[in-house]
């Protein structure tokens, strides 16, 4: 598919972030990255498809090199839209975290995304739970240690 | 007293909403259908009623067992984890790893970029731009068919991987896409079609099919 990721894992290579996460979950499954109830592991995929499927997409690198001169505003306008949709479904199932107190898949897709927002320069004001969600997410280890700023790529201008 | 049955809002040539269309049929799985029609009104899915349903001002939505929900993977991984019989996934992790994938690739990597949204946004270059999208993507599914692919996209039996693959080929048909260089995704497309659930659920015999495109 020429993208990344790409994960080599028990003598298979998977792609598609949450192909490779689902895999993961059921393979190495604790702690647990979906919760137990069919209900609320729906509420998680549904999260995360919206931004992994609805976003996202409309907001990558190839797409954006196509826009040219709009690749600003193209993706100011993408998330955006996604994001005003994501704070009302958030305000309905989140606790500490997307999907009442315990992190899953739909935070691990979350972070990533309001990183992206931030670097075009939208405006979160008008999305309080996004917010407030990133931030403790922030905190955790695992959403630190696995930061761009701290990969063995990241250029020595953008490193933590 | 309202119905039990489930519920689903879906437009007859949404590739999203017919892979849920699919999924219903297979399970054997009665509902009742909302046509919400994309074009008309503005785009019915930007009405203030639809939008208290579903925010993301989309469909497919799924109103079932008390809840609603929406992207068409999460409602047949719920329809698959709540009526198991048929799976739609088969047993083992590595398997499933590669339906999801298939899966993704296409729900991600490709539809989103030739939806009706987008599209607009293209004006005069719509059609070079789907056909773009599409054939990118399909050279890739080409490739990776080649390796996971029996009489379907994972091996023998019918999974959410098939789900996504039929409507994706409809919609490089209205695109005019070139299918010839992808022959393992015409010949599962072409055997999926033969069976009932995917004829039953084709955008050509919804309630909302227009008459000059009903079969």
């Amino acid at each position: 598919m020429q993208q990344v990721p790409a994960l080599k894992i028990d003598g298979i290579t998977l792609s598609q972030s949450l192909a490779i996460i689902h895999y993961l979950e059921e393979t190495r499954p604790n702690p647990k990255l979906l919760p137990q109830g069919p209900k609320k592991r729906a509420q998680v995929r549904m999260i995360s498809d919206h931004i992994v499927s609805g976003i996202q997409p409309l907001q990558n690198l190839s797409i954006l090199q196509r826009m040219g001169e709009k690749k600003m505003e193209w993706a100011q306008q993408c998330i955006t839209s996604g994001f005003q949709a994501l704070e009302q479904i958030l305000q309905h199932t989140a606790g500490r975290y997307c999907v009442g107190d315990e992190v899953s898949m739909a935070d691990l897709c979350l972070v990533p995304q309001v990183f992206n927002a931030e670097r075009y320069k939208v405006d979160l004001s008008p999305y309080p739970t996004i917010t407030r969600i990133n931030k403790a997410l922030l905190e955790l280890e695992a959403f630190k240690a696995s930061h761009p700023s701290r990969q063995p790529d990241t250029p020595a201008e953008l490193r933590a | 007293m309202a119905s039990e049955k489930p519920i689903l809002y879906s437009y007859f040539r949404s590739s999203c909403s017919w892979r849920v269309r699919i999924a219903l049929a297979l399970k054997g799985i009665a509902y009742d259908q909302v046509p919400v029609n994309l074009l008309k009104d503005g785009g019915q899915q930007f009405s203030a009623e639809f939008k208290a349903l579903n925010p993301m001002q989309q469909v497919p939505a799924l109103k079932i067992d008390g809840i609603t929900l929406s992207q068409s993977l999460a409602i047949i991984h719920y329809l698959e984890e709540t009526r198991p019989n048929p799976k739609l996934l088969p047993q083992g992790p590595k398997k499933r790893a590669q339906v999801r994938m298939i899966s993704d690739h296409i729900v991600s990597g490709i539809q989103p970029l030739q939806n009706l949204s987008i599209l607009q946004r293209m004006g005069e270059k719509k059609m070079e731009w789907a056909q773009q999208c599409i054939t990118s993507g399909f050279q890739a599914l080409e490739q990776i068919l080649q390796h996971t692919a029996g009489r379907y996209c994972v091996g023998d039996e019918v999974s959410m991987a098939d789900l996504c693959l039929v409507p994706q080929v409809f919609n490089a048909e209205r695109y005019k896409v070139d299918l010839s260089p992808y022959p393992t995704i015409t010949r599962i497309n072409k055997a999926l079609l033969e069976l009932e659930a995917f004829k039953a659920s084709h955008p050509s015999r919804q309630p909302d099919t227009p008459a000059e495109l009903r079969a």
